[in-house]
């Protein structure tokens, strides 16, 4: 595969004594598209949320385009402005329009104009299919329109990276689609993506490699081919049996 | 929403207060009113409402100040508090309890009397009574500004941290201008409780109003009609503000139009 995006070695989160990740290892190559699933407290959102360091690891180095997550507060601000991240309860700025929610950080964090931050944020709320909301408040939006302004919000800094933790699971089942396809064409365009989710039709479609956490640990990471036909571990297919059932 | 309704309540209220203070005046016993003091109907009742209003813009001016100087001073308090700095937290914990603790009175006693001792500079009584209820105030208002910034949903953070913007940014941006509409009743309160506790200034010779009602007092021997006056008139004050404040959450919620919160 490419160059390596993003590696982890021997990473360790700690929440008191309680071990969220337990010397994870993982590399992701540009261009890649990883799925992560595991049972509830596996540890797959602590594992994003180390990679744009919203958790900082105890153990364990994570490089992430070439730069060290560490205390050096320069890295890290650097890391998020090429990392994006979509999280499950969209968590727009409620008290923002669209238009100024995809804007703001480009101006601030990048030194864009108004002007041309405005011009970049047009593009991508087309991109998510909804040119037409850009003056609304994010109130005035349905859950799916939401969570594509908040995948625009994240595209606008033109990240190298998204991240994107279960980023349908608070939707009505009528809106996931829009959300999925979004995320498809996304792919689609060549971007690094790791997605925590329970879609496994997403995750066929679009996935390079699958990733199987429990326990804070990864237990198995394959092609979809693989991991779907014959997964190695007996906990995945447990856990492939209990989902596919629905 | 109850707000509301109070506002439109306020002035059958001021008839009720008016109405209770006629009724004292019939029922008075042996005392014999003596409204004419403070009654605008005849020459020494309209001199004396001149002298008592001139304590006005004293009392107005003491209060803004010191409200407009307390608050940055109090959300510069609350910062650190939520900072990761030990030294930070420590500091926002002793301020605000320590100066909380401290009763304004003795507070600006101290000021205007014990601190030009230590520092050698003497304070006009103004400049002294600003002081005391800014730094008393910046410790109520650290306090609000922590429940207001600590109410802001930890995915507003996550957010604004994941976007790449900077500490100063995302508070500027972000937090603060949500954290506002939650602070702006309780920061309204405070207004209301400064420019009460500003009557204390007329212990160390400020000619705001409570000081002026008292020299009245003394030259008249109308404490009780003079006083109601002196209630009256803070009475109309707080009004003011209260109409202020409700106006300027009006206008806030406005242009949020968040539904369902
Ligand atoms: N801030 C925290 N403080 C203490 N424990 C935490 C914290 N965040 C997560 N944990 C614990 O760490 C473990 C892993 O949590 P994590 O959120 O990563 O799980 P997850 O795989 O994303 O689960 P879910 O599918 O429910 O989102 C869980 O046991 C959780 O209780
Ligand atoms: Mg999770």
């Amino acid at each position: 595969m490419a160059e390596t995006i993003i590696s982890l070695e021997g990473v360790t989160k700690r929440f008191g004594t309680f071990e969220a990740l337990k010397k994870v290892d993982l590399t992701v190559a540009l261009g890649e598209r990883m799925v992560i699933c595991g049972p509830s407290g596996s540890g797959k959102s602590t594992l994003i949320r180390c990679i744009n360091r919203l958790e900082e690891h105890d153990e364990g180095r994570i490089v992430v385009d070439g730069r060290e997550l560490d205390q050096d507060t320069r890295n890290v601000a650097a890391i998020r402005r090429e990392v994006g991240m979509v999280f499950q309860q969209f968590n727009l700025f409620p008290h923002l329009t669209v238009l100024d929610n995809l804007t703001l950080a480009p101006m601030r964090a990048r030194g864009m104009s108004r002007k041309d931050a405005e011009e970049v944020a047009r593009l991508y709320l087309d991109r998510v299919h909804i040119p037409e909301q850009a003056d609304k408040y994010p109130a005035q939006l349905s859950g799916g329109q939401q969570q594509r302004v908040a995948i625009a919000r994240s595209l606008c800094m033109r990240p190298r990276i998204m991240l994107f933790d279960e980023p349908t699971s608070a939707l009505d089942p009528e809106m996931i689609s829009e959300v999925l396809d979004v995320m498809v064409e996304l792919a689609r365009e060549g971007m690094t993506m790791i997605v925590v989710t329970h879609e496994m039709g997403f995750a066929r479609e679009v996935a390079d490699t699958m990733v199987f956490m429990d326990g804070g640990e990864i237990v198995e990471k394959a092609t979809p081919a693989e991991f779907f036909v014959q997964p190695k571990s007996e906990r995945t297919s447990l856990f492939l049996s209990r989902i596919l059932a629905h | 929403m109850p707000t509301d309704r109070a506002t439109r309540r306020l002035p059958p209220m001021a008839q009720v207060l008016l109405a209770g203070l006629l009724l004292a005046g019939c029922s008075g016993g042996n005392y014999t009113w003596g409204w004419y003091v403070v009654s605008p109907l005849n020459p020494q009742g309209q001199g004396n409402i001149a002298f008592l209003l001139s304590g006005m813009w004293q009392t107005i001016s003491v209060s803004l100040l010191a409200i407009t100087v307390s608050i940055p001073l109090g959300l510069l308090v609350a910062l650190p508090g939520f900072g990761r700095n030990r030294v930070g937290q420590g500091f926002n914990r002793a301020y605000v309890e320590f100066i909380r603790s401290i009763p304004i009175l003795p507070l600006m006693l101290w000021v205007y009397y014990g601190l030009p001792v230590l520092t050698g500079i003497n304070f006009d009584p103004f400049t002294a009574g600003v002081i005391t209820l800014v730094i008393s105030d910046s410790a109520f208002e650290a306090e609000i500004f922590r429940g207001g910034l600590q109410s802001i949903e930890r995915g507003q953070h996550e957010a604004a941290d994941s976007l790449g913007l900077s500490a100063l940014d995302k508070l500027r941006f972000v937090i603060l201008p949500q954290a506002i509409r939650r602070i702006l009743p309780p920061l309204g309160n405070q207004f209301i409780y400064v420019l009460k506790m500003s009557s204390l200034l007329s212990v160390i010779g400020v000619f705001e109003l409570t000081k002026k009602a008292n020299e009245l007092v003394v030259t008249l021997y109308r404490p009780l009609e003079v006083y109601s006056f002196l209630i009256l008139e803070y009475f109309l004050l707080v009004v003011v503000i209260s109409l202020f404040v409700r106006r300027l959450e009006r206008r806030m919620g406005a242009d949020q139009r968040q539904r369902g919160r």
